[in-house]
């Protein structure tokens, strides 16, 4: 392994992770950015939340950037995370760590049935299938035949079962740190995934799944490769979710759930890691602080027609991930590379050098 | 029996809104291989515009029922327009970018429920009908509501004419012909994409006759029906094959149907399951749905 590949692949997410694992402990106040200072547990409940959901933007962004599979089912399986390990130790009594296992084995089967159910179908109709399938879940959700999920109630943890580290508001720090460790997790799962023989199947599929086809690969058991991994990690990022806001509602089974996974991962960037984690956490950070922006004072002089469209986080969110569509395809991450793309490709072809190259070459 | 009528009558109305839906979703996923999801938009435009026009415009029309077919006039009307800008400003600079205008139409229905909740707030509308449509028929011992019977034969109405339309004009025949093979209509020397925005505004129309019927079946219109109503028309075209008008009636009604049955003797709820489970095995045996279209070739 060569110096600067242990740079790019290892060092860069260990200095990101390192960094944001200390921000509870630097005691900083930043009134532009947080209303409170950044260690108080208000302010760590908004940015544990906004590195959660850039660990589950990341998850979808394995089935959707890097394999190509649009679903609009992503949902269900954080919701399999958020209920069933919820349903595990406060409807049965389980113990908590029955119920993490649990939960993940189920996960797991499911997104393996129903992702062979789905693949039968490409494209969009593969879409819409995931969409229904979870509807469905939704729907049981909502119904509630057995009195487990407590329906529009929602379910709220019986925190004696849940481990004491995570309990409290004062151990919010310890919740954000949870949040960060799944996110590096994850990270780490899934670069070793796309860089793995089938990832890189994954990646050719995306690109073009005839030729795979034709190369005498089966495209449809390595889609649900990803989607069963991915799936799977989603469901551990439902269980932290869990935990994050000490039980379980409805909102993680509405379809518009799904939705606003994808538009984190188009923001930020789709098929890229830093990108589906950085557009994770900026929508959520937004969709946070874009409502104490709605009722600032600035917008309050604002005539009505105006304001109205301002007060509402979704319809800016909505408005900017359109014109991202329209502008930058490449999302966030793009920027970085538009500028300088021989630049960003000579640095790409010194990390990973060729083993017969024996003297540097020379710059044109 | 009484209680079968009941349910098959207002399967029937439900499924009437679903093919209302369906169409245009079909009709423009065959023609240009784009899977609107902001048809929850049209199918709002068609509900909020005519209780807009209802509360503010025609407010003085003293028959309410003039009040009401003016209003939903004009509210189809918006959702005519609506469909066509979405095409004309959203749709066609993507031309051929199936994914990204796939995203686009996500975006939009989002901003839009935002935009919707944000005028007029998350707590239903009351929707202003003739008492008529609320009152009771009562056929062979069941009492069936009146708007049951506006709701099917608005469907068939619209239905025969979409059929008279596609298989009678012009303008049909080039959709016809383009849902089939697209690229032939193009090296004939036929501008494709006027039909791409006639498409979209015949999907507004359609969605917004849904939105209309939509408030009248439920007594009031909301942000969040129009997305609601859209899961199950998704189901609908996929079982009815993307891109047939006639696949997308004989699968509207079937999940309507087996959706109000289930609901009914089985517990509520159960029939949207069963729906989802009738979706995976019709993916199972028939991957193209019962009219067999060339699903997922153009994604």
């Amino acid at each position: 392994m060569s110096r600067r590949l242990l740079v790019h692949d290892w060092l860069i997410p260990l200095v990101v992770f390192g960094v944001l694992a200390a921000v509870p402990e630097l005691h900083l106040s930043i009134p532009k950015l947080f209303d409170q200072p950044v260690s108080s547990p208000g302010t760590m409940q908004l940015l544990a939340a906004c590195v959660l959901f850039g660990a589950l933007a990341l998850t979808y962004d394995l089935q959707f950037g890097y394999t190509g599979l649009l679903s609009f089912g992503h949902a269900l399986y954080i919701a399999i995370g958020v209920y069933l390990s919820n349903i595990a130790i406060t409807d049965w009594h389980w113990s908590f760590w029955e119920g993490v296992l649990f939960t993940m084995g189920v996960a797991f089967m499911l997104a393996n049935v129903l992702g062979f159910v789905s693949m039968r179908v490409g494209g969009i109709a593969f879409a819409m299938v995931t969409l229904a399938f979870a509807q469905a879940g939704a729907v049981l959700a909502l119904k509630d035949p057995h009195h487990w999920t407590h329906g529009e109630e929602g379910l709220g943890a019986d925190y004696t079962k849940l481990p004491k580290a995570f309990v409290g508001i004062l151990n919010t720090k310890n919740l954000y740190w949870l949040a960060l460790a799944f996110l590096a997790f994850v990270f780490f799962v899934v670069r070793w995934a796309v860089e793995s023989s089938p990832g890189r199947v994954w990646q050719a599929i995306r690109e073009n799944e005839q030729r795979v086809a034709v190369l005498g690969m089966r495209p449809n058991l390595h889609k649900v490769q990803a989607f069963v991994l991915s799936s799977t990690l989603a469901a551990g990022g439902g269980i932290v979710y869990m935990l994050l806001y000490n039980g379980s509602t409805l909102a993680v089974t509405a379809p518009n759930f799904t939705l606003t996974l994808l538009l984190m991962v188009v923001i930020g960037g789709a098929g890229s890691r830093w990108g589906a984690v950085l557009g994770g956490i900026l929508y959520t950070y937004l969709n946070d602080r874009l409502v104490a922006v709605g009722s600032s004072s600035t917008v309050e002089g604002l005539p009505h027609a105006l304001r109205t469209p301002l007060e509402q986080p979704l319809f800016l969110l909505g408005v900017i991930f359109i014109l991202i569509v329209f502008f930058l395809p490449g999302g966030l991450v793009g920027i970085a590379s538009r500028g300088r793309p021989s630049g960003l490709r000579r640095l790409q072809d010194a990390i990973r050098p060729e083993p017969t190259l024996t003297a540097p070459q020379e710059d044109a | 029996m009484s209680t079968f009528l009941l349910l098959t009558i207002t399967g029937l109305g439900l499924g009437a809104m679903y093919f209302l839906i369906a169409s245009g979703l079909s009709l423009i996923y065959g023609l240009m291989g784009v899977l609107n999801f902001a048809h929850g938009a049209f199918i709002s435009v068609g509900s909020y515009g005519t209780w807009w026009f209802s509360a503010n415009l025609f407010d003085g029309v003293h028959s309410i029922l003039l009040r009401w077919l003016l209003s939903s006039l004009l509210g189809l009307a918006a959702g005519a327009v609506f469909a066509g800008l979405v095409e004309l400003v959203l749709i066609r600079p993507l031309y051929t970018r199936h994914m990204e205008q796939v995203l686009v139409t996500v975006g939009l229905s989002i901003a839009f429920v935002a935009l919707l909740q944000g005028i007029w707030g998350n707590d239903p509308k009351p929707f202003v009908v003739p008492a008529w449509l609320h009152e009771t028929t009562t056929v062979a011992g069941a009492h069936i509501p009146n708007d049951r019977w506006v709701e099917i034969a608005t469907a068939a109405v619209v239905l025969a004419s979409l059929q008279l339309f596609l298989r009678r004009t012009r303008y049909g025949l080039v959709i016809r012909a383009g849902v089939e093979n697209r690229a032939m209509v193009q090296a004939l020397g036929i501008d494709v994409r006027k039909a791409f925005t006639l498409v979209f505004a015949i999907g507004g129309i359609a969605a917004a006759i849904a939105g209309v019927l939509s408030g009248v079946y439920f007594n009031d219109v909301s942000p969040d029906q129009g997305t609601n109503l859209l899961i199950f028309a998704f189901i609908v075209v996929v079982i009815g094959g993307l891109g047939s008008i006639g696949g997308s009636a004989v699968a509207a009604l079937v999940v309507a149907l087996t959706q109000q049955y289930t609901n009914y003797y089985a517990s509520a709820g159960v029939g949207d399951m069963v729906v989802v489970l009738l979706l995976g095995l019709v993916l199972l045996a028939r991957p193209r749905g019962f009219a067999g279209a060339v699903v997922g070739a153009r994604a």
